[in-house]
């Protein structure tokens, strides 16, 4: 693991974390921290562990054994909500958009602003969709119209709203999972860009991705999962690019290699 | 503007070109909102009619056509909610009849005030929307399914219970029993205008109606019931209730149920045990053609309500033009037919990136 923890200064910290489902081993022994105004990526081939280590964070899933701490308190998050109540905000893979809603409702759900009070307590509709618009526009997105369902943007727009969102919301704590695995190289510099912005304001970013092309431009910290174990975590300058492409793509090799030679051993 | 020179036409374009957008951006809100089908359908079926026949667009056959109307209405809208929230409930149609039976033998046979009785049926309602709710949630089930069996529960308590208790399969008597004309003037007495007799019951429809569609598009609850409907795991995620706000939806719909069934007792004076077997369809269909998505997350309160007078329409038209009354039955399956078809095309544009 990497020396340089101070530990006061992390938002999110986590200490080995375990979980099993069922006789599965999903995570063991992951260690990571996550500081305000960086970028810790999360690497891996697919079943390395990267969504069940992001659930526990978002508290989706709980740990089983480990610590999780958030400003250096242990804690264990009850649920998204509990997370969220802490500043953790999670834009999964599916975004959490109703494509049927408009931009603006989406941009709200679950958190509206309302008006008036008792019985006439109503959603603020026209302050959502002013802020809709202007909160996307500060992050350099020009919405045509904020009630055109959301459904109707492009794959990198809707990673951008949600991202905004996560913003808005006064998240500190910044989680993508594989905010541009299902987009092109286009609109993954543009969302690239957007975790950059959300650095500089002072969020902790966690950006999970298998693309360290995509990680080593943007990333402070590096966390490489295989088959739910670490196999290693560094700062940015204690690795290269190739070094980084090497571990996840040699990670996956050996652990072929091995493979192989266990399957040849009883034919010999 | 400069109309006179080349250089003027050239001039002249931008804001020709800007009007020509702006008239498309007000199209597609049109087209944007849910219940146009319902509205164009509405104003079709009743210029045939009114064409058509003498007397449907007099005051007596308005009369006529919005007594039913608004029963079927009042629940249509909220099948709609629940549909959009994306659930079924079959069993809103027998729950009617639970209703009415609850409050006919609370009243006659154990002698309770017609008031008290009321919210005993309406309670008992709220709690078998709570129970279709909660097993709906609890095994993920489809709705569909769950509430076919609460259906098939209440339709045999419906008769099992009146036969027991009253040894035929209707209840009757309610007139003499206390609190009976308040809350039939409440619930169930006329006005007399122009020659027609019009229901109060219309007035709850357009209230019901109203507050749904305000509850819908102006509350944070409404924003929830377009997120369950739309995409569940979605608004879980982002902390919206999607529990609650789908029981509390089962709640309402059997409650409205209960009170429909009510009003029609206070009305009749008495209730068949076997009533409101298959009006669930009624007030689905009546949803569907208001522009609800089978699938959730999309459709009108108040299409749902213009859906109902579609349908009530129809009855009535029919009746009036002379025809055979299995007409209807089609005439309500092609409509049905091109709502959905409709609606899926508004679903697609809705869907479909644009770039």
């Amino acid at each position: 693991m990497s020396a340089e923890e101070k530990s006061g200064a992390a938002v999110l910290e986590a200490r080995d974390l375990c979980k099993n489902y069922g006789n599965i081993l999903a995570l063991r022994g992951v260690s990571t921290s996550v500081h305000a105004g960086s970028v810790t990526c999360v690497l891996g081939d697919n079943g390395a562990g990267k969504s069940t280590f992001i659930k526990i964070l978002s508290g989706v899933h709980q740990h089983d054994t480990g610590e999780l701490r958030v400003d250096g308190e242990p804690i264990r998050l009850t649920s998204p909500r509990d997370a969220l109540d802490r500043g953790i905000a999670t834009v999964y893979q599916d975004l959490a958009l109703v494509p049927l809603m408009s931009i603006w409702r989406n941009f709200f759900l679950g958190a509206e602003p309302t008006r008036g009070v008792g019985p006439f307590r109503r959603f603020d509709v026209d302050f959502a969709r002013r802020t809709t618009r202007a909160e996307l526009a500060a992050m350099g997105i020009d919405i045509r119209d904020p009630d055109q369902p959301i459904g109707q943007l492009s794959g990198g727009e809707r990673q951008s709203v949600a991202i905004a969102r996560a913003v808005y919301f006064g998240a500190r704590v910044l989680i993508l999972d594989e905010p541009t695995s299902a987009l092109g190289v286009k609109q993954a510099g543009v969302v690239l860009r957007y975790i950059v912005q959300a650095r500089d304001r002072g969020l902790a970013v966690v950006f999970i991705t298998h693309n360290p092309h995509h990680a080593f431009p943007v990333g402070d910290r590096f966390l490489i999962l295989n088959r739910g174990q670490s196999l290693g975590h560094f700062a940015k300058s204690e690795i290269s690019l190739d070094e980084l492409t090497k571990l996840m793509a040699g990670g996956a090799e050996l652990q072929q290699l091995s493979h192989e030679l266990e399957l040849s051993r009883p034919g010999s | 503007m400069a109309r006179s020179g080349p250089t003027g036409q050239t001039e002249a374009v931008p804001p020709a070109a800007d009007e020509r957008l702006a008239s498309v951006g007000f199209f597609r809100q049109l087209l944007a909102r849910p219940e146009l089908g319902a509205i164009v359908g509405a104003v079709a079926v009743f210029l045939f009619f009114a064409f058509y026949t003498e007397a449907f667009a007099t005051a007596r056959g308005f009369a006529n056509m919005l007594d039913p109307a608004a029963t079927l209405g009042i629940m249509a809208v909220l099948v709609a909610l629940l549909m959009i929230g994306g659930e079924f409930d079959l069993s809103a149609g027998v729950m009617t009849a639970t209703g009415g039976l609850l409050v006919a033998m609370l009243t006659t046979k154990l002698g309770w005030n017609v008031w008290s009785a009321l919210a005993a049926a309406i309670g008992f309602g709220g709690l078998v929307g709570l129970l279709n709710g909660y097993l709906v949630i609890r095994t993920g089930l489809p709705s569909f399914i769950v509430t076919l069996g609460s259906l098939l529960m209440l339709q045999g308590l419906n008769l099992g219970v009146t036969k027991l208790v009253t040894g035929t399969v209707q209840v009757r008597g309610v007139a003499s029993a206390d609190g009976y004309s308040s809350a039939r003037a409440l619930f169930a007495s006329t006005v007399e205008i122009g020659g027609g007799a019009f229901r109060v019951t219309i007035i709850w429809w357009v209230a019901v109606a109203a507050l749904a569609t305000w509850v819908l598009l102006r509350t944070r609850p409404g924003n929830w019931i377009f997120a369950v409907g739309g995409s569940a795991t979605a608004a879980r995620s982002v902390g919206v209730p999607t529990a609650r706000t789908k029981i509390a939806l089962f709640m309402a719909v059997s409650m409205a149920a209960a009170l429909v069934g009510s009003m029609r007792l206070l009305r009749l004076t008495s209730v068949q045990a076997n009533a409101g077997i298959g009006e669930e369809f009624q007030f689905i269909i009546a949803a569907v053609i208001g522009g609800c998505l089978l699938t959730g997350g999309y459709g009108s309160a108040v299409g749902a309500a213009i859906g109902a007078l579609i349908f009530a329409m129809a009855k009535q038209g029919i009746v009036f033009a002379g025809w055979d009354s299995d007409w209807f039955q089609l005439f309500l399956g092609v409509l049905l037919l091109l709502a959905t078809l409709l609606n899926r095309y508004v679903r697609q544009r809705a869907e479909t990136v644009k770039q």
